[in-house]
């Protein structure tokens, strides 16, 4: 009988990444079964006494040579044989780059049900009911898996991370099995790193963003001064993007990224449906535009009326006295 | 080469305020435009270019009713070459899982060398692109923003996390879904939507296509609607008060008491 809910760890430098934590607190909270643990690539890793202190009874790992990078192929045969052996009726995973390679072609090969970019998770009984946006935001559903294993992927930043209790222990499973394609039908080559190493936008916990007002690529630097106090990472609207100020990873928005950070500041945002569908589930949203009735102030907790470049240099230091 | 794209028409709710019907299971859809989703577009349009440059076709398909041939028209009128309505009132009411077996079954009796999808559409799930790779026993890679094309394999690359391009070395046949920004779709002018209009678009319900209702439609669908509602709307800003450095400066408090910012 298929109890418990499996989370896919995703893990940087060694380290899990902290949405293994949100999910794992989160499946704790849940409470319905055993919470397990899936740690692909990464050969020698050992995560157990940190993922088991976040509530974790059951680590899985799936190491190999194909494994090491994560691609979609490997990985997805991976995921699938510690589904296998985990058995669980729960696999949830974190809307990364990787889980959106791998999560709905290890749905279907199960035949089970997928709901994507969950904003919410909750239990009645052991029936989950996952909550999530559609038409940019402009609806909300709620949606059940009622027959079969329920895939879910959620927003990074949806949950919050409980107290890790270093006293908790999980039983390690090593799980073998045909991991890799092994037909070299897709494998990846070479990934090109960004010039500048930021948090991706969509895990980051602070956004610093400005639209189309920022005027050219250099006048990003008033951005960036803003951001650089709280450790916020960078973010445009689709107009600036198109205007060439900001490369396309910088944008939030229905066609670019979504985000869900903490405290999102728009700077010369006015709010059209594009950008808000990226953004609108931020916990604390500050805009400063300069046209009052610009609709991004209807969706933001604090409004500032007036020019952007007087604004950030002003919000620059502040942010450093406050912090500093 | 052969190449399909799997479009589809979606509500444009860019402008429009939205309505949930009276069941509940739906929102008001009467009042509303339909658009080729956005990502659709970018798919189609690099599928026209892979097909001028080393010849073959493109496809497109969409599982829907007759109201949505006219998506299947636009983009014959943007250069595709042939349109597919896959429609069957047992299809009405699939979730992802059976929108992919949908086109599963389409492709297998229209085989091609590639397969695109968008990356997502108005249901935001990006899942039907994966779903019908693995039924297909395809490779895959999902949110391409650039195809390479080496005698019979692509190089492909993505946006990652972090702003890394990840480069991928795939096998056709495969199915990419594809982000936007990988090209500049072109305008559809007046006289290609007067070619297109002429085209006759076959419809292929589940006999043809031997699809079992009972597996697809709402019949099938594994992901249950519970409800569906518009989210409360906020109270609107606080708007702050004061000279401008006087408002940075109540926000900065505002923010660090919150301890949002630390």
């Amino acid at each position: 009988m298929a109890t418990g809910i499996l989370v896919l760890v995703e893990h940087q430098d060694g380290r899990p990444k902290k949405t293994a934590f949100e999910l794992l607190s989160k499946a704790t909270e849940l409470d319905v079964g055993p919470v397990m643990a899936a740690v692909i690539g990464g050969t020698g890793l050992d995560l157990t006494a940190e993922l088991a202190s976040y509530g974790a009874t059951k680590v899985f790992y799936a190491t190999g040579d194909s494994l090491d990078l994560p691609q979609a192929g490997p990985w997805a045969r991976a995921l699938e044989a510690v589904v296998k052996a985990a058995d669980p009726r729960t696999v949830v995973a974190a809307s990364s780059v990787i889980a959106k390679d791998i999560m709905p072609v290890v749905a279907a090969r199960f035949k089970a049900g997928m709901a994507s970019e969950c904003t919410e998770l909750a239990a009645d009984g052991d029936r989950l009911t996952a909550r999530r946006p559609v038409y940019a935001g402009k609806a909300i559903v709620d949606v059940a898996i009622p027959e079969g294993i329920q895939f879910f992927t959620t927003r990074p930043n949806s949950f919050a991370v409980g107290t890790p209790d270093a006293s908790r222990t999980a039983e390690v499973v090593k799980v073998e099995g045909e991991l890799c394609d092994g037909d070299g039908r897709a494998k990846v080559v070479e990934v090109i790193k960004a010039e500048t190493a930021t948090v991706d936008l969509t895990e980051a916990d602070r956004i610093v963003a400005a639209g189309r007002a920022i005027g050219s690529a250099d006048n990003f630097k008033v951005i960036q001064d803003v951001a650089a106090p709280i450790g916020a990472s960078i973010g445009a609207s689709r107009a600036a993007v198109d205007a060439g100020y900001a490369p396309h990873d910088w944008q939030v928005g229905q066609t670019g990224k979504t985000v869900n950070p903490t405290l999102y500041i728009a700077f010369g945002i006015s709010g059209a449906i594009q950008h808000v569908a990226g953004m609108r589930s931020s916990k604390v949203i500050v805009a400063v535009n300069k046209d009052p009735d610009a609709p991004i102030f209807q969706i933001a907790d604090y409004g500032i009326v007036g020019d952007l470049f007087q604004a950030a240099p002003m919000m620059a230091e502040e942010f450093k006295k406050v912090v500093g | 080469m052969d190449i399909l794209v799997c479009i589809k028409n979606v509500p444009d709710t860019s402008a429009e305020e939205i309505e949930i019907a009276d069941d509940g299971t739906d929102i008001v859809r009467d009042d509303l435009v339909y658009t080729v989703n956005e990502w659709d577009n970018y798919a189609v349009e690099e599928a026209i270019r892979i097909r001028d440059r080393v010849g073959g076709s493109v496809s497109v398909v969409t599982v829907g009713s007759e109201e949505d041939e006219e998506a299947l028209r636009r983009e014959i009128a943007m250069g595709a070459d042939a349109g597919f309505l896959l429609s069957d009132p047992a299809f009405e009411g699939s979730d992802g899982a059976g929108i992919a077996s949908i086109l599963e079954a389409f492709v297998r009796k229209h085989p091609v060398d590639l397969v695109l999808t968008g990356a997502q559409a108005d249901d935001e799930a990006g899942q039907v692109g994966g779903m019908l790779a693995a039924r297909l026993h395809l490779p895959f890679a999902s949110l391409v923003n650039r195809i390479d094309i080496r005698e019979d394999r692509l190089t492909v690359e993505r946006e990652v996390d972090g702003g890394n391009v990840e480069v991928v070395d795939i096998a056709l046949p495969c199915v990419l879904s594809i982000q936007t920004g990988i090209n500049e779709p072109r305008y559809v002018g007046i006289r290609g939507i007067r070619k297109a209009a002429a085209v006759h678009i076959p419809v292929l319900g589940a006999a043809e296509l031997e699809i079992d209702p009972a597996e697809v439609g709402r019949r099938g669908a594994r992901v249950l609607l519970e409800s569906l509602f518009v989210p409360a709307q906020g109270e609107g800003a606080v708007m702050l008060e004061g000279s401008l450095g006087q408002q940075v400066a109540q926000l900065a408090a505002a923010l660090k008491t919150q301890g949002v910012i630390r």
